[in-house]
């Protein structure tokens, strides 16, 4: 070898720097936005990126990210949380009882408590016990939409405006917006002008009436990646879910590591819960998680277990949700246009550029474009039942063009046994 | 193969453990909700009524389908969480089917039941393809794909819905008499009217199959292969991709099998009031009956029971009978637990036996090792 080490790990950086030069991000976004305004302007579907979507989207989105946050914890020690669903009915349970007693800032507490409590019933099991962990988050997920409407039927019949599926109604937490800004955004919104009309719709989104709990979620986002990236200790986790055994002869103490990611999980499981009760509505409900734990989970598999690319899925489907719940059927039916043309773009590429035998591809790609642009012509909206279907219909397809392009930790979802390195 | 009493008790000391630990959970979480432990209990260790017994081999027929499916998955470490989403697609393809009327009578039954089979298999066949092709974990698109089937049916249904005459529910075409399959009337053993589900038959049947195909088939083999090792089945030939599709799409198709005694033996059709959440309960029953074809039989009769008796507690008790949710939760998760710490001691017997017997024989001769 005549390499040494250290030139080694130079190639190395200089090899990751090249895989993502510093203008990708900008120009990816800008495109985007781009992208989104010809799309708008060409279609007029205005609400594609308004300022009431994009909110919604974000308000939708800020369950997601936390939830995936969550199983970003427990998957990176090493552990498979897919109760993260059931965390979360625990958690909207906790936000509503203890937030109607207690005001909201505590309804906040008793969410990512009762959360932590479901995660260590799962740190318990895989952890302590050894039991496999999709078949411990099942049951975790079980006993999680059991406790909830069970306890919810104690506890909230009779009180006033709560019955046995449904609590009284709650007090909000506080708004926050940077002063000054709403109005002139929303004119220059409004005048729906190709790109200022957009930019000035995604500032307005982030400066108007922001929810201190989704400035809450950013922060949790962001302080999650320094822990777990720039800290001893979140190597150390880390390492738990990448080379257990390896930890252990390091001297890390992988069950307690792992225990406590778990427990982690849980508790912003839970807030995502209590993100829902005490944000996106102000009551508790039946059924209120519809799957977004799952969701979440999905969101942080797309964002190949990092914090960025779980905030990045985690809008894509917040976005999806929020353009069916606006009940906007035109809206995804003006998706159809860009969806139709970049097929019919990539289709055409594979059959000029790619080799003979991925010429099929090619045909293939820009049948289904001609499809989708057929759809587009000849409709004019998409049936409710479909909207409905979009963001687990937007999961799955992400997922099937991205899935192999992504490394999860090496021992995720194994069964850690202290004492068995060799 | 020879029987081995230690084992047999290992494997039933797990289950009843559980049912002791879920007992004791449940009632703590009782006295800490202020609940009556006391009469919760008495409503739900009562002997079941003769209607109610009925009704709880009704409801094992077809949670046992619904396990058998799961467990077609688990023999090898193949999570099918979509047995929900495909038994609707299913119930409902072969709902419209059968109330199309094409086919006379039984032909028509038989045919439906294979249309409804095919039916899930394709619904399953899906996440098996996005596993091998695309590497997408079948946990995640099984339950994607829960969701999508679920406002698919509900958008099918607007157009192939008839008007029932003096209620508002929507369904399918209703079976004519000769296209549904009479029920097994028990009144002189128990003395009531209510019939169990003649597709009962359907259900041992496929508990027969399961197991025959399972322990006395090379597929089978091949199968429990893949989901003890699956390196070691891909040095012993089995195409593993080949199988995880293969395997999918039986338990897709057992998974369609899960809705047909509701329709032929009490709906006769598929209306918007159709039975929810089958598939997650069968995963229960799989977990608890350990995947074994007995086991899960009589998994599913608990399941059943608890199921039945809880409808009472409201009245009886005072108390919401989705405490029953609760039940069964910490049933699953302290079996699962429970096998796991017999597994480990049952594994330290072993060890310590193998090692007296060791210990009592005189040292082998080294053979020229040094060591």
């Amino acid at each position: 070898m005549s390499t040494t080490a250290p030139a080694r790990e130079q190639k190395l950086r200089a090899s990751i720097r090249t895989g993502r030069p510093s203008w990708y991000w900008p120009v990816l976004i800008l495109g985007s936005v781009l992208v989104l305004s010809t799309v708008r302007v060409l279609t007029g579907a205005n609400d594609l990126d308004s300022s009431g979507a994009l909110g919604a989207a974000i308000g939708l989105a800020m369950p997601l990210a936390l939830a995936g946050l969550g199983g970003l914890w427990s998957e990176r020690a090493g552990v498979v949380n897919i109760g993260l669903e059931g965390m979360m009915i625990l958690g909207t349970w906790g936000a509503a009882f203890f937030g109607f007693l207690y005001g909201p800032w505590v309804g906040i507490l008793g969410a990512v408590a009762m959360g932590v409590l479901g995660g260590a019933i799962h740190a318990l099991a895989t952890v302590v016990f050894g039991v496999d962990h999709i078949v411990s988050g099942v049951a975790v997920n079980l006993l999680g939409a059991g406790a909830g409407a069970y306890l919810a039927v104690r506890t909230f019949t009779g009180m006033p405006g709560g019955g046995p599926t449904q609590s009284p109604p709650l007090d909000k937490l506080p708004f926050l917006s940077v002063p000054g800004l709403g109005d002139w955004l929303l004119g220059l919104e409004q005048s729906h002008t190709w790109l200022v009309a957009d930019v000035a719709g995604i500032l307005r989104t982030l400066t108007t009436d922001v929810n201190v709990l989704s400035i809450i979620a950013v922060l949790l986002l962001v302080g999650s990646w320094w822990i777990l990236w720039r800290t001893p200790i979140g190597l150390r986790l880390r390492s738990c879910g990448e080379a257990p055994h390896a930890a252990e002869t390091l001297g890390v103490n992988v069950l307690r590591y792992k225990f406590i990611a778990v427990l982690i999980s849980g508790g912003l499981a839970g807030l995502a819960g209590g993100f829902l009760v005490l944000v996106a509505s102000n009551l508790y409900r039946d059924g209120q998680t519809g799957g977004r734990g799952y969701i979440g989970l999905a969101a942080m598999i797309f964002g190949n277990w990092r914090p960025g690319g779980l905030a990045a899925g985690a809008l894509l489907f917040g976005y999806a949700d929020a353009v069916q719940l606006r009940g906007r059927g035109d809206v995804i039916h003006a998706y159809l246009l860009p969806i139709g043309v970049l097929l019919l773009a990539w289709g055409v590429w594979q059959l000029i550029r790619a080799k003979q035998e991925k010429k099929l591809l090619g045909v293939w790609r820009i049948m289904m474009a001609l499809v989708v642009l057929l759809w587009y012509a000849v409709t004019s909206e998409v049936p409710p039942e479909f909207t409905s279907m979009t963001p687990y219909i937007a999961t799955l397809l992400v997922l099937a063009f991205s899935a192999q392009r992504l490394r999860m930790p090496a021992a995720d979802g194994q069964v850690y046994r202290k004492g068995e390195a060799n | 193969m020879k029987f081995d009493l230690r084992k047999v008790a290992l494997a039933t000391a797990a289950p009843l453990l559980a049912i002791v630990v879920a007992l004791l959970f449940t009632s703590l979480i009782l006295l800490a909700a202020g609940d009556p432990v006391v009469a919760v209990w008495q409503v739900l260790f009562k002997v079941p009524l003769p209607r109610q017994m009925v009704a709880i081999l009704n409801e094992a027929t077809v949670l046992y389908l619904s396990a058998v499916a799961v467990a077609i998955g688990f023999k090898m470490n193949l999570f099918n969480i979509g047995v929900d989403g495909q038994y609707r697609i299913a119930s409902f393809a072969a709902a419209v089917f059968a109330g199309a009327h094409f086919l006379p009578g039984w032909l028509n039954i038989v045919v439906s039941i294979l249309i409804a089979m095919v039916t899930g298999a394709l619904w399953a066949a899906i996440a098996g393809f996005l596993k091998v092709g695309r590497g997408v974990s079948e946990v995640i698109s099984t339950i994607m794909l829960n969701y999508i089937a679920t406002y698919f049916v509900a958008y099918m249904l607007k157009s192939a819905a008839v008007k029932v005459e003096g209620s508002n529910a929507t369904s399918t075409q209703i079976l004519a008499e000769d296209s549904r399959v009479p029920g097994i009337n028990l009144q002189v053993w128990l003395g009531t009217g209510r019939e169990v589900y003649g597709l009962i038959f359907l259900s041992i049947i496929v508990g027969i199959l399961f197991w025959f195909v399972l322990s006395k088939t090379r597929f089978g083999f091949d199968l429990r292969a893949t989901g003890r090792s699956e390196t070691a089945a891909i040095a012993s030939g089995v195409n593993v991709k080949r199988m995880v599709v293969t395997s999918m799409v039986l338990s897709g198709a057992i998974a369609g099998l899960v809705g047909m005694p509701l329709l032929f033996g009490q709906d006769y059709g598929y209306g918007d009031t159709v039975q929810a959440g089958l598939g997650f309960a069968g995963m229960s029953v799989a977990l608890l009956g350990r995947n074994h074809p007995v086991g899960m039989a009589f998994a599913a009769i608990l399941w059943g029971y608890l199921n039945q008796l809880s409808n009472g507690l409201q009245i009886s008790a005072g108390v919401s009978d989705k405490l029953v949710l609760i039940i069964q939760g910490i049933i699953v998760l302290s079996v699962v637990i429970a096998y796991e710490v017999v597994r480990r001691a049952g594994l330290r017997m072993e060890q310590r036996r193998v090692a007296r017997e060791l210990a009592a024989k005189p040292a082998p001769v080294a053979e020229g090792v040094a060591a």
